[in-house]
């Protein structure tokens, strides 16, 4: 860890004696089995709520503790762990950012207290296709006298089945393959022409393909300035990745300690499995791995916090670094357990199904690498 | 608040005192490992001088044993401004295993007197050491080690042979294990002696390596004599002093220390550029090398920020730490992809060995190379770092058999 204050050290004892007591993995399970379309549980949610979560980005002035990013990623750690599923990040951290970096004094006002209470859940609804390519986004969003229409579908959107307010990229100019000429829109849940359709995924949570057929919206809705998008769109989308970075480095270090636990105790040709020196070795490296993706995960919060002109570069390569850790340790964990890891009773399942899905979101490995490699010039 | 204060006063004035003290002629340059101890230019050596006047070859050292009494932030600042200079502390290179190891070593388990007679030439970079640990039969599996040493009154008296004895030519003094008991178990039955180089009793032969002639020797002791009050530690508990020492070499091998050369390398996507060429929009033009390269870029930075991290978490204590199996695997991963990745990048020009078709960035390239292949073997190898890690961290049951 960080060198930590003392508040984000007692927030993080929190979240975590909070994980595992009230929303262990166990509970994700019942909710999996349950079939439950929101792909989390509500009362966990509002437990969340209760305890101020929702509010650790949030300024002052709207009802939050403006805490920051290592703070928020802090408590995402901590839940990553547990697998704990709720709209969270989604909204308290992904949706509120772009109401803060880009909305004007009226919308933060309409939004963010209610971010911070829990009645409003925001989502960003970015990628036109399967793979994330925010430049490439082709949807457009037509002038239309006073305001704008929408037209076009959204994939994969994040708590895309319980989301009040959607922020949609689209496209008011420029040309598909470029990051200007795009645009950002606050969307009400309810707007008539929006449909959503569930997705069953590996993970068993709360995705949506979104629809807008010809959905309108007053000039009131652009979040920013129109056509100049693609900048707050790539500053909203760094601060997802820092989450998502610290969100992955818990699901994958509680990984590790299950892995671990396991060599110390299963023993096979009369020792354990830790003394055979082929699987010591092994969790040598993921245990150094861990140590080196757990410094990119936190650095990328501390840059977006210090606010250093490095920010999009530190996300990058904690993306991409945690999620190169996180892919090894989701099969390490499998292998290790042997023929247990393989079973639905065991939790291991739950750990690699969801590990595929973090990597995904907002731009897997191979995506942060070269857009790492384009910040550095080549 | 007022710990920060006082370190940025302290980095502006070394900031100054390097500005007035360091020869504008050794801006941006460095010496490598081969040539130093030999053929130092005048200014280099008034430079030596400055520095240790100043305390500064061995900043963190107490002030009496010719260091700067400094804590380990402020040596840090001090290492930053070299950087930043373009400048660079040459001592702990010069004085072979002097500063990285041996000095900590005796501040750890030396006495008043082993200290003072021995603490202050290493400080001044006068005098460099080499270590006699490794014997042909025992490398790895160190403790195995057969060199003896018998009681001779005042003093011992050593036969046999060392190898790898990094700058034993070139040294004056060597730290040396020796089986001071051959009855006891193989642990229990070893100490820890220092020598002098210069006496009748100690041969050096220099070992050509894969990158070429090299400071690296076979040692043999024929009769040599170590004096008894140069006895580091207890009879017969020698490695526990050797463990620290080599805790300390894992620690200087972490890619955290001083900085040792003033030259600020291209960045290799620079120099990738340059060789490999790049498309329309940019991108170097060989894909599969530009990821590879990106890989390595991401290596690197999380390597840095490791080091960064696990010192704030210390907040600044790290003298040895558990982490440094850990840091020393990742900078050798780091300094070995980066080499092999240059000389792919550099195509045919990336394959010579020595002549005019080459440039000297080409030929470095392919001795750095050659060379950085010990990173892994050296300090405890890379498959060592990795027993370590899973015994002593994971608290993995023992992998190697007990002896
Ligand atoms: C450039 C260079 C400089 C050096 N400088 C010095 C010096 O100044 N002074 C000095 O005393 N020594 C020095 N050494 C020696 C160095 O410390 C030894 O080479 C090292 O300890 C390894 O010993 P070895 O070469 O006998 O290899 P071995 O121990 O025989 O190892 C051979 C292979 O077996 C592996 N292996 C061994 N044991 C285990 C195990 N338990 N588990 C898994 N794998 C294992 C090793 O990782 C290695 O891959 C230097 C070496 C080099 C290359």
């Amino acid at each position: 860890m960080a060198a930590l204050t003392e508040e984000q050290s007692m927030l993080k004892d929190q979240a975590s004696a909070w994980a595992t007591e009230q929303a262990p993995v166990q509970k994700f399970r019942e909710m999996r089995d349950s079939g439950a379309a929101e792909g989390f549980t509500p009362a966990t949610w509002e437990s969340m709520v209760d305890m101020g979560w929702t509010g650790i980005l949030i300024p002052e002035a709207y009802g939050g503790s403006d805490l920051g990013y290592l703070t928020f990623g802090v408590v995402l750690e901590q839940l990553g762990r547990q697998l704990t599923a709720s709209p969270l990040f989604a909204s308290a951290l992904v949706g509120a950012s772009a109401v803060i970096l880009g909305g004007s004094d009226g919308q933060k006002q309409q939004l963010l207290p209610k971010v911070v209470d829990g009645s409003e859940i925001l989502t960003l609804a970015v990628d036109d296709g399967p793979r994330h390519a925010p430049a490439a986004i082709a949807m457009k969003a037509e002038r239309t006298g006073d305001g704008f229409s929408l037209s076009g579908t959204k994939h994969f959107v994040v708590e895309g089945m319980t989301a009040t307010t959607l922020i949609v990229a689209a496209r008011t100019g420029g040309a598909s393959g470029s990051m200007d000429g795009l645009s950002l829109f606050l969307v009400p849940g309810d707007a008539p022409g929006l449909s959503r359709a569930r997705l069953a995924t590996v993970d068993s949570r709360g995705y949506a393909n979104v629809t807008f057929d010809g959905v309108s919206v007053g000039a009131d809705a652009l979040l920013g300035e129109a056509d100049q998008g693609g900048v707050l769109l790539d500053a909203v989308l760094d601060r997802a990745r820092a989450g998502l970075g610290a969100e992955m480095l818990g699901t994958a270090a509680q990984a590790f300690d299950m892995t671990l636990e396991y060599l110390k105790t299963r023993e096979q040709f009369g020792r354990v499995i830790g003394s055979f020196q082929a699987l010591g070795h092994r969790a040598a490296g993921l245990f150094t791995q861990m140590e080196l993706a757990r410094s990119c995960a936190e650095a990328a919060l501390q840059a977006i916090d210090a606010d250093t002109d490095d920010v999009a570069q530190m996300c990058s390569l904690s993306k991409a670094r945690v999620g190169d850790f996180l892919h090894e340790m989701s099969n390490q964990l499998i292998q290790i357990h042997g023929g247990i890891g393989m079973t639905d009773e065991f939790d291991a399942g739950f750990y690699l199904k969801r590990a595929r899905v973090l990597e995904a979101l907002y731009g897997n490995q191979a995506f942060h690498r070269d857009r790492y490699a384009r910040l550095l010039g080549f | 608040m007022h710990m920060s204060d006082d370190l940025n006063a302290f980095r502006e004035e070394a900031r100054q005192w390097i500005g007035e003290n360091f020869p504008e002629s050794l801006k941006g340059k460095g010496i490598g490992m081969e040539e130093s101890g030999e053929d130092l230019g005048a200014d280099l050596d008034r430079w030596r001088e400055r520095l240790a006047a100043r305390g500064w070859g061995a900043p963190t050292w107490p002030v009496e044993y010719g260091g700067g009494g400094l804590s380990q932030s402020q040596a840090r600042a001090i290492n930053q401004e070299l950087v930043a200079a373009g400048a660079f502390n040459h001592i702990p290179m010069i004085t072979g295993m002097g500063i990285t190891m041996v000095g900590p070593t005796l501040l750890d388990y030396g006495t008043d007197d082993q200290k003072a007679r021995h603490l202050p030439g290493i400080a001044s970079g006068e005098i460099r050491w080499c270590l006699g640990l490794s014997e042909p039969n025992a490398g790895s599996d160190l403790a195995s080690l057969s060199t003896k040493a018998v009681d001779a009154g005042d003093h011992f008296v050593l036969n046999g042979q060392k190898i790898w004895t990094s700058g034993a030519n070139i040294s004056q003094w060597c730290g040396a294990v020796v089986r001071t008991d051959p009855n006891k178990p193989k642990r229990d039955g070893i100490s820890f002696v220092m020598l002098p180089m210069d006496q009748e009793g100690v041969e050096t032969r220099p070992i050509r390596l894969i990158a070429g002639a090299s400071p690296f020797c076979e040692t043999f002791f024929n009769d040599a004599i170590a004096e008894k009050r140069d006895l580091l530690g207890p009879l017969n508990e020698g490695w526990t002093v050797v463990k620290r020492l080599l805790q300390h070499e894992r620690q200087s091998q972490t890619g955290s220390g001083m900085a040792s050369s003033g030259a600020k390398p291209t960045p290799i996507q620079e120099l990738a550029k340059g060789y490999v060429g790049t498309d329309a929009d940019g991108a170097l033009a060989d894909a599969d090398l530009r990821t590879r390269i990106t890989r390595h870029l991401m290596d690197a930075k999380a390597h840095g920020l490791t080091i960064a991290r696990i010192t704030a978490e210390a907040k600044g204590n790290v003298e040895v730490s558990a982490a440094a199996s850990i840091l020393k695997n990742s900078a050798t991963i780091v300094a070995q992809t980066k080499a092999e990745l240059t000389l792919e990048l550099m195509g045919a020009q990336g394959l010579g060995w020595e002549g005019e078709a080459f440039t000297d960035q080409e030929l470095g390239t392919v001795r750095e190379w050659l060379g950085g292949k010990a990173m892994s073997i050296y300090g405890g190898s890379f498959e060592v770092q990795n027993n370590i890690i899973s015994k002593n961290i994971l608290g993995l049951p023992e992998t190697t058999q007990k002896g």
